[in-house]
């Protein structure tokens, strides 16, 4: 928290360092996403539980799960936050007080939600789950968040349309937890105040049946007075699109520190192991640095490509900096290819033999320049000489999803490296 | 039978006499500079003025303040509500908590609705916000009709729903209509254009058309029908629905005069003599067909709906 008599950072050794180091925090759609996320260097991850969580599609966890999950994560002192964030029915209220109680036993540290019914109900049953305000709630200003404070809750997470300005003013004058995105997806409408997808495909946009009809394709016209129908578009224009950009603040991390921001969300329960592990690797990368050392921090280039490398969308900055203008929609395309694959988990290095055995994500053969990544090791490429399989078979490629595979690799790997190659 | 109030939405201060006439008990008004998606703009003069109408014909007045307010708003909202509650109106309508403690600290007594429009949808949440201080909840225009009558029958609230007109499907911050534009190149044409009336998004894949504007509260689109459940009414007068909302947004006013017509004569049919309301539900359905532009058809909405997620 930033009072305004709170140290964000101090002088030592005549150095200026932060001491207020702000939480990262990683999506996990399922626990083989929550390990890599940890492991990559999240302070803290939210995880979806079977019910009340909004992405009904992500393989969400169950209660074993969890616990496994929170097991591990407490092994780095990381974090585990349930989403519950749905705009309940009454048909959701049956099995509520259980459900809580299960995430309480199961160690969870708190939950983030937008129903008071949910609020209301964890206190009563749960109380050691610490109550996280969700997005959804659309939280745009300090006197609504001083509400939210006033009800008892540890954290709020803004409305993605607040900007640095907002957040600074907010910080100031309510003293509570703040958590802001910084990374990923974004709702083009203000969260918890669209129902498209309940009128397109009948499916409940707040409770997790979210058909993403914002990035459809539409076409614009005006009613005239006598009835016809003006197509506001010309044949060479691509369709109107509400369709937003996705967010990357990584330019933005040292404005987020030093405002005091007390959570860094990276947005993304569906993405791939390798897309968390890509974007928490940078984003540790960054706020370390900064933090060390921030009147001598620049951003390196090789962060942004290293972004760059599981983007499937074009970025903007969204509402941090300013009013979004058109640079923040996509236009007539909807996605690109990302400039790399992942291609292989590393599960083990054999120092004596320089020989990885590696879980192949993605096919492979010799000759392929692929580069390596991990919280342990800087990048490399290198070419691959030969692939065996585990009874010593040399392969010609590696075809089979899942195979384990060994492979030669110069430099030391660890397990949980990624090996990924260009497209 | 207990009835329920028939609240409409005005479009200027002398269309308030007419709804009168037409037999609305309620009206809601407002700016949009506090309130969201309204009929029609409402001065602070013209606020006033509307309570003095609606007081010569025994109406209630609401007033809007159900924006999602930013920073910059938060200082000025306790001058409104002070005003607001000056000129005697009978409630704000709420759906931002900045709104709620405002009115704590500057007009206790000032009665609040709370009406977010989509968020109000379980019968615990409703009481929630009884509990903070609302008299009422609007309820979320895509519940079906047995979640509104067992939030009716749990709900320690008023209960409002809305029976008729154009829902809200999105609302965003950004100026999509004016991006559009500039994208476009058609730079000039922005101020002039984005805020112009008639606009709508053809979703060729469904063949329906949404309209779409913008105002000082971002991009609202809406839904390609109007809501109409005329001929549906008996479940919820008897369950005791407190009040029965017509949104006019987007419709000319002697349209929403004429709906109001009809739903009055429908509620009192449907209260007072429910076997002749049975009888004539169906023609009063083809009547507000018949008032229909061209453009727009009517459904039943969410009512009837089964939604999955």
């Amino acid at each position: 928290m930033l009072l305004k008599n709170e140290r964000i950072s101090e002088i030592v050794d005549g150095k200026r360092v932060i001491v207020k180091k702000p939480e990262l925090l990683a999506p996990a759609g399922n626990l083989e996403k929550l390990k890599i996320a940890v492991h990559y260097g999240a302070d803290a991850v939210f995880i979806g539980g079977q019910e009340y969580s909004l992405r009904a599609n992500a393989d969400n966890f169950t209660i074993e799960e969890i616990r496994e999950g929170v097991e591990f994560a407490n092994q780095y002192g990381a974090k585990v936050y349930v989403t519950a964030n749905i705009y309940a029915h009454n048909e959701n209220i049956p099995g509520l007080d259980d459900y809580l109680r299960a995430l309480e036993d199961a160690g969870v540290h708190g939950i983030i939600v937008a129903d008071p019914l949910i609020i209301e109900t964890a206190r009563r049953v749960a109380p050691k789950l610490e109550v996280h305000l969700s997005t959804q709630q659309s939280l745009a200003n300090w006197k609504a968040v001083q509400f939210w404070k006033e009800e008892g809750l540890e954290r709020v997470v803004l409305a993605r349309e607040v900007s640095a300005e907002e957040i600074r003013q907010i910080k100031e004058k309510v003293d509570i937890e703040i958590e802001a995105f910084i990374h990923g997806a974004m709702c083009s409408a203000y969260s918890g105040r669209c129902v498209l997808s309940n009128h397109m495909t009948a499916r409940d946009s707040n409770r997790g049946g979210c058909c993403q009809s914002c990035r459809w394709d539409y076409d614009l016209y005006q009613l005239s007075d006598d009835g016809r129908e003006i197509p506001l578009f010309s044949e060479n224009d691509a369709p109107f699109a509400m369709s937003a950009k996705d967010l990357n603040l990584i330019r933005a991390i040292p404005a987020m520190i030093e405002l005091g921001v007390d959570s860094l969300k990276i947005e993304g329960r569906m993405k791939s192991i390798h897309y968390v592990a890509t974007v928490v690797s940078v984003y540790r990368k960054v706020i370390d640095a900064y933090c060390a050392d921030p009147d001598h921090f620049t951003i390196r280039e090789e962060w942004v490509r290293e972004l760059d490398k599981c983007a499937n969308r074009e970025t903007a900055s969204s509402f941090f900096e300013g009013f979004p203008d058109y640079t923040n929609h996509m236009y007539g395309t909807h996605s690109r290819k990302t400039t790399h694959e992942f291609a292989g988990l590393v599960l083990d290095y054999d120092r004596e033999t320089g020989i990885a055995t590696i879980q192949q994500r993605n096919h492979f053969k010799p000759g392929d320049e692929v580069e390596f990544f991990g919280p342990e090791i800087e990048n490399f490429t290198q070419v691959i000489e030969k692939i065996w399989d585990e009874d010593g078979n040399e392969l010609d490629a590696a075809r089979h999803p899942l195979q384990i595979v060994k492979v030669p690799v110069k430099r030391p790997l660890f397990p949980y490296n990624m090996m990924r190659k260009e497209n | 039978m207990k009835k329920p109030e028939l609240l409409v939405t005005p479009t200027s201060v002398s269309h308030i006499d007419e709804l009168a006439k037409a037999g609305a008990d309620a009206v809601i008004v407002g700016e949009q500079r506090y309130g969201l998606r309204l009929a029609g703009e409402f001065s602070r003069t013209d606020v006033a003025a509307a309570v003095e109408a609606a007081r010569r014909h025994g109406m209630n007045v609401y007033v809007a303040m159900n924006a999602i307010f930013h920073n910059d708003k938060v200082d000025e909202l306790a001058d409104y509500v002070a005003f607001v509650a000056d000129v005697g109106a009978d409630a704000i309508v709420f759906g931002d908590p900045a709104v709620l403690l405002t009115v704590r600290e500057t007009a206790p007594h000032m009665k609040l609705h709370w009406s977010t429009e989509t968020t109000a949808t379980n019968w615990y949440t409703c009481n929630y916000w009884g509990r903070k201080g609302a008299k009422r909840a609007v309820l979320a225009r895509e519940l079906n009709m047995d979640a509104i009558l067992e939030i009716k029958a749990h709900a320690e609230v008023e209960i409002e729903v809305q029976v008729h007109g154009m829902t809200c499907m999105y609302q965003s911050k950004r100026s999509l209509i004016g991006n559009y534009f500039e994208y476009q190149g058609k730079v000039m044409e922005i101020e002039r254009k984005k805020y112009e009336k008639g606009m709508f998004l053809y979703d060729k894949e469904r063949d329906h058309k949404y309209p779409i504007f913008e105002d000082e509260n971002g991009t609202h689109i809406m839904s390609p029908n109007d809501l109409c459940i005329i001929d549906e009414l008996g479940d919820m007068v008897n369950a005791g629905i407190d009040s029965f909302k017509i949104d006019g947004i987007l419709h000319e006013p002697g349209y929403i005069t004429e709906v109001t017509k009809l739903y009055r004569h429908a509620i009192d049919l449907c209260a007072d003599d429910r076997e002749r309301y049975e009888k004539e539900k169906d023609d009063l359905l083809a009547a507000v067909e018949a008032l229909q532009p061209p453009h727009r058809r009517i459904d039943t909405g969410f009512f009837f709906k089964e939604t999955i997620y």
